[in-house]
């Protein structure tokens, strides 16, 4: 089956997921963020990539950490960025995706940024537009977060340099966790020799094992020897019901507290996609304690995004700052 | 209107005949197969030299959206997709809007149907008002109005106490009653098999037991109220060892499954086709393979092609949002026969599970080809290969997970009651 995201050179066209992509693909996004993370120093953080280009950033869910990073990167490439919250307008309306979609592309837009409550809504747009419009999946229901799986990658590669020797452990609600999948999709493509996903029977998607993981229960078993420990967030409306009998129980259980993190490596990182529940899936001195590097993925978020909107528009770069 | 139909391999599977030879029609009924009755003069032969002569297809499930659906499909365009298809007798589902729970429905939609030489509709009456599961519709009234069983089409019937009494009630007069079993609980929110794909995908899913809990229940109840039940659209292993272990119990159970089941898995699903969102879901290889292993060693009873046009808008969304339901009148024959063709089924074998075993769960005497019987024929050419396009489709619902594959063998004549509804001069 010909892949939605590549065109037939194997360039990127969209972003929709890490699934599928090459690794080559993978490291090419993080090699270039690096240099886009040299930019955030300049006096002038701006370069010219995105000049005269229109990045419509179409939130059909709310957001506010992911838009605003999406815009600060499509900003500092020169672009000229549109926000539309489309919950709140065209779709209670009744207009259909689609259509919604049309009339924004009718006013030149060159790429979409979506994030969308339902999973494949990236693919349904990356295979409706035009050719010229490229199409970033900021989220899709519980599928994707392809530009949070490789800024994590980012952050992962910042701190331990290296893929092929690390044991990484996800902790949390995987089930319902775009986050999660391309995180394990980034891992195994990137040669992580060890993927790990804890969590109860209740948040666990059926036969993940297929993905290349191996499924933990017991928090401390899944955390031992581990390099890096990324937890889930935790939504407020799966805490008290047929999921999960409590948000305390869920803490004693699954919540990551300075404890339980001394059976990982010493020099293991925290990683959390944000936004964090304290107290919920990981305890305070924790997220602020040494081993966080919480801050730094939303400071890389932006790199890597300014990366990826670089690379769609132009697979084969170079820099060009102001 | 006397018609010969000449040298044309006449299979007719009730009979396991499969022999060329000539089929004699007048007054709208076979009158002979292979010597004319003395003084036959036709006004019509119609050459079928290299052609296959079967009985017309009996499809269990075509949904034809009426009443209330017209924007998504007429009775008129349906009904051609019928003749076009070989089919010349079918059951509808009760779940138009309104639902075929009072006779008046009912009676309007068989005079439509019924306005002209064309497929045999045999309506499904609700069995509960409003399909709410609640009360019981006038089964007896809906009966004399035409309706050959009652059901819930893919409305959930929760409340175990209802479906007792209904199976109960239904039982007193012999009605069958066809229920598609999902338990409704189990099944809520999902729209994909739980597995792989839906992980993958990050898809709410319908884990394997919303379909064995139901048929266990149903199957419970048939033992306690001695209903006559057909199960509709079975999608699982253990669903299908379930039936088979019931009818070696002696059970009065029949099933059946759709083309979309026999032919397809969770795998289809591909980068969120929603053409592959149905009730049930596609499930997994595994379930696929058992399913088939079932249609032909005669577990399953029948196969369907649960036909449901939906408006090319209504899938043009995430998948989740997508409108349930493939088109299928027009691809039922030909994916019978890609069914045999793959698992070297005999065709007369294949051929039973779309028409005279169907024909026997309704309980009519169409789906053969005997001296006496209604003159209601499909011949095809076996060979003829077409590509599924929405050009080629005259249903209104261009939606199947089936568009763009090739299909080999195409309807060129279809009779019912001894009348040519359809004749494709390229066929």
């Amino acid at each position: 089956m010909h892949h939605p995201q590549l065109t037939p050179e194997g360039h990127l066209k969209h972003l929709l997921t890490i699934e599928g992509l090459p690794s080559h693909i993978l490291f090419q996004i993080l090699d270039h963020a690096v240099e886009f993370e040299a930019v955030a120093h300049q006096e002038i953080k701006k370069t010219h990539h995105l000049k005269g280009k229109s990045v419509f950033n179409l939130f059909f869910e709310p957001s506010t950490r992911t838009r605003t990073t999406f815009e600060i990167a499509a900003k500092r490439l020169s672009a000229d960025v549109i926000n539309l919250n489309v919950g709140a307008s065209s779709q209670s309306k009744g207009e259909t995706l689609l259509d919604t979609v049309d009339n924004l592309a009718a006013m030149q837009a060159d790429m979409f940024v979506v994030r969308h409550a339902e999973s494949g809504a990236a693919h349904l747009i990356a295979s409706h537009v035009g050719p010229d419009i490229h199409v970033i999946n900021a989220g899709d229901g519980r599928h994707a977060h392809p530009t949070q799986a490789l800024l994590d990658m980012y952050t992962i590669r910042h701190f331990k340099q290296r893929f092929e020797n690390l044991k990484v452990a996800i902790v949390g609600d995987v089930l319902h966790s775009r986050v999660a999948r391309s995180q394990i999709h980034a891992l195994t493509t990137l040669k992580v020799p060890e993927v790990r996903v804890i969590g109860p029977k209740t948040l666990m998607p059926s036969q993940v094992e297929r993905l290349g993981v191996r499924v933990y229960h017991d928090m401390i078993q899944g955390l031992k020897g581990v390099d890096v420990v990324i937890m889930l967030r935790l939504q407020n409306e799966r805490m008290n019901g047929a999921l999960l009998p409590s948000r305390d129980e869920y803490f004693k259980y699954y919540g990551l507290t300075p404890m339980k993190l001394t059976h990982a490596k010493p020099d293991a990182i925290v990683m959390h996609p944000g936004p964090m529940n304290r107290g919920v899936e990981i305890h305070s001195d924790v997220a602020d304690g040494m081993q966080s590097v919480i801050l730094k993925q939303v400071t890389f978020g932006i790199a890597v995004r300014m990366a990826v909107m670089s690379l769609l528009v132009n697979p084969n770069p170079g820099m060009r700052p102001v | 209107m006397k018609i010969h139909i000449a040298h044309g391999r006449i299979i007719d599977p009730a009979s396991q005949r499969d022999a060329i030879g000539n089929l004699y029609i007048a007054a709208g009924k076979i009158v002979a197969l292979d010597h004319p009755p003395a003084g036959f003069a036709p006004n019509r032969v119609i050459d079928a030299r290299g052609k296959i002569v079967i009985p017309g297809l009996v499809d269990l499930a075509a949904r034809l959206r009426e009443p209330g659906y017209e924007y998504l499909a007429t009775l008129e365009s349906e009904m051609y997709a019928a003749t076009v298809g070989g089919v010349t007798t079918l059951s509808c589902p009760p779940d138009t809007d309104p639902p075929l729970d009072e006779p008046g429905l009912v009676e309007m939609l068989k005079h439509r149907a019924h306005g002209r030489e064309q497929t045999h509709v045999y309506p499904l009456g609700a069995l509960t008002e409003q399909l709410q599961g609640k009360r019981l519709t006038e089964m007896g009234e809906l009966h004399d109005a035409g309706c050959i069983a009652f059901s819930q089409a893919n409305e959930p019937l929760i409340d175990t106490q209802v479906l007792m009494r209904a199976l109960a009630y239904a039982a007193t007069f012999n009605f069958p009653v066809w229920l598609q079993p999902q338990e409704a609980h189990l099944a809520r929110g999902g729209v994909a098999h739980d597995g792989e794909v839906s992980t993958r995908l990050g898809l709410p899913s319908i884990p394997t037991c919303a379909e064995t809990l139901a048929l266990t229940t149903i199957l419970q109840l048939v033992r306690e109220t001695g209903a006559r039940v057909h199960i509709c659209r079975l999608s699982s292993a253990p669903g299908v060892a379930l039936i088979r272990a019931a009818k070696s119990e002696g059970l009065p159970i029949t099933a059946d499954i759709s083309i979309n089941h026999l032919h397809l898995s969770e795998h289809d699903i591909g980068f969120f086709n929603a053409h592959c969102r149905l009730v049930p879901p596609l499930r997994s290889l595994r379930d696929r393979d058992a399913l088939q292993q079932g249609l032909a060693d005669g577990t399953i009873d029948a196969l369907v092609s649960d036909h449901s046009p939906v408006d090319a808008d209504a899938k043009q969304l995430p998948f989740e949002a997508a409108e349930v339901g493939a088109s299928g009148l027009e691809l039922l024959l030909p994916l019978t026969l890609r069914w045999a063709h793959h698992h070297n089924i005999p065709l007369s074998r294949a051929l039973a599970r779309v028409t005279c075993d169907p024909a026997r769960i309704l309980g009519i005497s169409a789906g053969q080809i005997t001296p006496g019987a209604p003159a209601d024929l499909c011949l095809f050419d076996p060979d003829q290969e077409w590509v599924v396009t929405p050009a080629t489709l005259k249903s209104q619902g261009k939606n199947t997970p089936f568009l763009g594959h090739p299909m080999q063998g195409k309807v060129s004549h279809t009779l019912v009651d001894g009348y040519i509804i359809h004749e494709d001069a390229r066929a």
